[in-house]
């Protein structure tokens, strides 16, 4: 009676971490579908601290300017100032869980930070450096 | 028999009936005419959002303002150009924005009862279609009094633009005064 009220606790409890490991999963391969080869966190490390100048306004972009580069702590839209929980899966469970969320975030944040979409390549480097985070 | 005048009477008091009923009947999940009357349970200034979708996705980066607190065609205007949207990318799939845009039109001030969306509805010129509630005529003069140090040079607040920073009830519809605490300033006072 104990183990099986154990075990079915714990099947319940890696819920979370399923959601996570099925959406980052699904994702990663479509993008590897679309041309993006072997995956790199530390290219997509490198992708979320680099500078970018917008070309029609001229200012500084990154990802760092709202997420902040350490990815365990809260950010701050850097306009309105609103709080943003952190990226990182291990601190934040609900991120990378959603695939639409994901989908709908890189199109916003990509085109607003590098002016234009992520192509699948840099997508899949993005998600090798988060979810691991 | 009935007298003329009992006939009239009943009249009478059917139409107050009739009449009340419209005003006590109401679909919007305001608290009913007689509540008001009776029980003093106040709507809020606005009609507050409920809908999760709306605050998920206008409420991610700011607060999520009251489709109450602008016209219909305000709305529309903000919904046909979310790539920029006051110099931010809000993009989002095709039938999102239809589901939001349809909420939001609903719910617009156009034909909103509550007190903040007449009042603003009033103060617009005739088809005046300002894509900021903060540039709304009634805001402005609501917010006429603030100085610099109180907003744009508070490091705690920065912009009108932040409703919940200094309205404490923001989120429920109300932006009474009395409920007003500005960050380092402390409560409204006349």
């Amino acid at each position: 009676m104990n183990r099986k009220l154990i075990g079915v606790t714990a099947l319940l409890l890696s819920i979370p971490f399923y959601a996570q490991a099925d959406a980052v999963s699904d994702l990663e391969a479509e993008y590897q579908a679309q041309g993006g080869t072997n995956s790199s966190a530390t290219a997509g490390e490198a992708l979320w601290n680099k500078e970018f100048i917008d070309a029609k306004k001229g200012d500084k972009r990154s990802c760092t300017k709202c997420h902040t580069a350490d990815l365990k702590k809260p950010g701050k839209h850097a306009r309105t100032g609103k709080a943003i929980e952190p990226m990182a899966p291990t601190v934040n469970p609900k991120r990378l869980t959603e695939v639409k969320q994901i989908k709908k975030w890189f199109v916003r944040n990509c085109k607003w930070t590098l002016g234009r979409e992520c192509t699948a390549q840099e997508k899949g480097d993005f998600l090798a450096y988060l979810k691991n985070l | 028999m009935k007298s003329k005048s009992s006939v009239a009477s009943m009249v009478l008091l059917s139409a107050a009936l009739l009449g009340m009923s419209s005003a006590a009947f109401s679909a919007d999940n305001k608290p009913g005419f007689f509540s008001r009357m009776f029980d003093g349970e106040k709507a809020p200034g606005v009609a507050p959002v409920k809908n999760p979708q709306y605050l998920e996705e206008c409420g991610s980066c700011h607060f999520p303002y009251q489709p109450g607190l602008l016209p219909a065609r305000s709305w529309k205007k903000v919904m046909s150009g979310l790539e920029d949207h006051f110099g931010e990318n809000a993009e989002l799939p095709p039938e999102d924005v239809k589901n939001i845009t349809d909420y939001m039109l609903k719910n617009a001030a156009d034909h909103a009862d509550y007190k903040r969306s007449k009042r603003i509805m009033s103060s617009l010129r005739a088809d005046g279609a300002p894509l900021r509630i903060s540039e709304t005529p009634y805001f402005i003069e609501k917010h006429n009094e603030l100085s610099r140090a109180m907003v744009q040079d508070n490091p705690k607040v920065g912009s009108v633009s932040r409703c919940g920073t200094c309205h404490t009830m923001a989120e429920t519809g109300s932006f009474s005064e009395s409920e007003i605490q500005i960050p380092g300033f402390g409560a409204w006072e006349d």
